[in-house]
């Protein structure tokens, strides 16, 4: 018996030199840092990357866009993350950047509402309580209830900083995921809500936003405007790590896009 | 002969340690999660001053200058728990009446039975069924613009404490001594005056204990609200969104950082003490209980 398992560990042990010894090409550490709303996108482009490279060590630190951008500026980390463009001061400070995804947010409503479009403005005035009642936008009598996301959700951050209507919601329900707020919405004839494009289902309608339907084509040239970019931001007169220009290529990839899209968000490369 | 005492001493030793790890495995389990939580839940508290985090009005975790005040949770809590007491003891309490004394046994096996699956199913059911069944029908009897609100909560609490309310208050009332129930028939009681007058106050501190019991399931309640109460920090009100104790660690935990999470653990805390006092008023009753006996 003995004999058995030692011969089992023995050919366990063996098999993992092996296959570690196949696939050692590469090895150091990569670090990001930054945006939150990233951390679905880059967590899991991190987790394939480190399975196809067991000799990189793959960190992220949810610091926030701004704190992203300043670690690699001071150097702190070897890509910074943002879900903002960056400023004209902070591109001539010395960065670059680099679009890696866009976050589009898709605005939702019953499928019996009547209401199928509204502007970016309609939908700020609704959010913040100015136009309580549907017959204002054009729809029925009825009074508007508000679904959003619980306080720190990627997707209400996004939407609020798109809508510039940060800390003035007037929240009807804080909903913790995605599903709740379609689940909710479909269930209410004078709701509304917002979720990722990527989990929005049949069972609610969604609005264009001054005209325009949001899908991948408009997300990427930029005529759908509740969206915000994902960006890679990286020093201009630096070059990246050996380990980290590996990533920051898998990452921008089209081997990437399938990962991009399953956690919410539409790649920039097409693919 | 000995011999064979002694490896029946030894074997006989050898399980009363095992008996031991394992008891101490539970105890060491509650007091790691109090020390964690006491440890986790202080800073906060410290930092943003007790007073201030325990009577604040304004939840609003995220701002650019955030406020931490779990009043509308601590309020919540109690008048949703209140609530579903409300609702749930006057139903539970009957139907253990019945159920321990006057149904037929076809018909007691039969309700018992669905009265355990009751309890078998998963909060999350209890939350889904609120939310797709409950809150629109909630929206569209009282005409409100949206079912989800502290009394979509209270109804889903109040079917959800029935089974310990039931279970508990029928073993209390099975145990009354038949003599007593003979004594009071053969006075010239009826049947009703003497389960009312005789069985219940004999079974009182069992019927006090599951309510008790029904307290803390009301309280310690999380999924199941959350589905259904809207999880907005507004001060309780019947129609309006609510967020409880349970819901406000677990709606905001996933994203939280820094403050924000250590006062997560600060509510934790609170919700912890809440819990203790119950299990404290629920040790007392069942002493009482004993001490009657």
């Amino acid at each position: 018996m003995k004999k058995f398992i030692s011969i089992v560990i023995i050919a366990a042990v063996a098999l993992m030199v092996l296959t570690g010894c196949g696939k050692a090409t590469t090895s150091g550490s990569v670090s990001t840092d930054g945006s939150t709303s990233m951390e679905n996108v880059i967590g899991a482009l991190g987790e394939s990357f480190v399975n196809e490279n067991n000799d990189i060590n793959f960190t992220y630190n949810p610091t926030g866009s701004t704190g992203g951008i300043a670690a690699v500026s001071e150097g702190r980390c070897d890509i910074g993350l943002s879900s903002r463009a960056l400023k004209d001061e902070e591109k001539a400070s010395g960065l670059t950047e680099t679009v890696l995804a866009y976050d589009g947010i898709a605005v939702i409503v019953n499928i019996n509402n009547p209401v199928s479009d509204l502007t970016l403005e309609e939908i700020a005035a609704i959010y913040t309580g100015e136009i309580t009642n549907w017959s204002e936008v054009g729809g029925n009598d009825a009074s508007i209830v508000l679904i959003g996301r619980e306080a720190g959700s990627g997707t209400r951050d996004g939407f609020e900083s798109i809508t510039d209507t940060s800390e003035k919601c007037r929240y009807r329900q804080e909903l913790p995921s995605t599903g709740d707020v379609i689940t909710t919405v479909s269930q209410n004839p004078n709701a509304i809500g917002y979720a990722s494009i990527a989990s929005v289902k049949d069972s609610v309608k969604v609005l264009s936003v001054s005209g325009v339907m949001p899908s991948e084509d408009t997300i990427r040239d930029g005529s759908y405007v509740i969206q915000r970019p994902f960006i890679l931001v990286t020093r201009t007169s630096v070059a990246l790590s050996e380990a980290a220009q590996k990533f920051f290529d898998y990452i921008t990839s089209a081997d990437a896009v399938d990962i991009i899209s399953a956690a919410g968000a539409v790649a920039a490369n097409q693919g | 002969m000995q011999k064979k005492l002694d490896r029946k001493r030894l074997a006989e030793k050898i399980v009363h340690g095992i008996f031991l790890i394992l008891g101490l495995v539970t105890v060491g389990c509650v007091l790691l999660i109090t020390v964690y939580l006491v440890v986790s839940g202080i800073p906060a508290i410290s930092k943003i001053g007790i007073f201030d985090f325990l009577f604040g009005t304004t939840w609003d975790s995220t701002a650019a200058e955030p406020s931490f005040g779990i009043l509308p949770f601590i309020l919540t809590s109690i008048y949703g728990t209140a609530g579903a007491i409300l609702i749930g003891v006057p139903i539970g309490f009957l139907t253990a009446v019945y159920l321990a004394k006057v149904a037929p046994t076809k018909i007691k096996s039969l309700v018992g039975g669905a009265v355990s699956l009751l309890a078998g199913i998963p909060s999350v059911v209890y939350g889904l069924v609120g939310m797709l069944v409950l809150v629109p029908t909630i929206r569209s009897i009282f005409n409100v613009p949206d079912g989800a609100s502290l009394l979509a909560a209270i109804a889903v609490l109040a079917v959800m404490i029935l089974p310990s309310i039931i279970k508990v208050s029928m073993t209390a009332l099975e145990a009354v001594p038949k003599e007593y129930e003979d004594a009071s028939l053969a006075l010239g009681a009826t049947q009703t005056e003497t389960y009312f007058r005789v069985s219940v106050p004999a079974a009182k501190s069992g019927i006090a204990a599951s309510v008790v019991l029904g307290v803390g399931r009301a309280i310690g309640e999380a999924m199941a609200v959350m589905m259904v109460s809207g999880n907005v920090a507004n001060m309780p009100s019947l129609f309006r969104s609510v967020r409880f104790l349970t819901t406000a660690v677990a709606s905001e935990m996933s994203y939280s950082a820094g403050l924000q999470r250590q006062a997560l653990f600060s509510i934790a805390l609170v919700l912890f003490l809440f819990i203790m006092l119950i299990n404290a008023a629920l040790s007392f009753f069942l002493k009482r209980g004993d001490g009657h006996e």
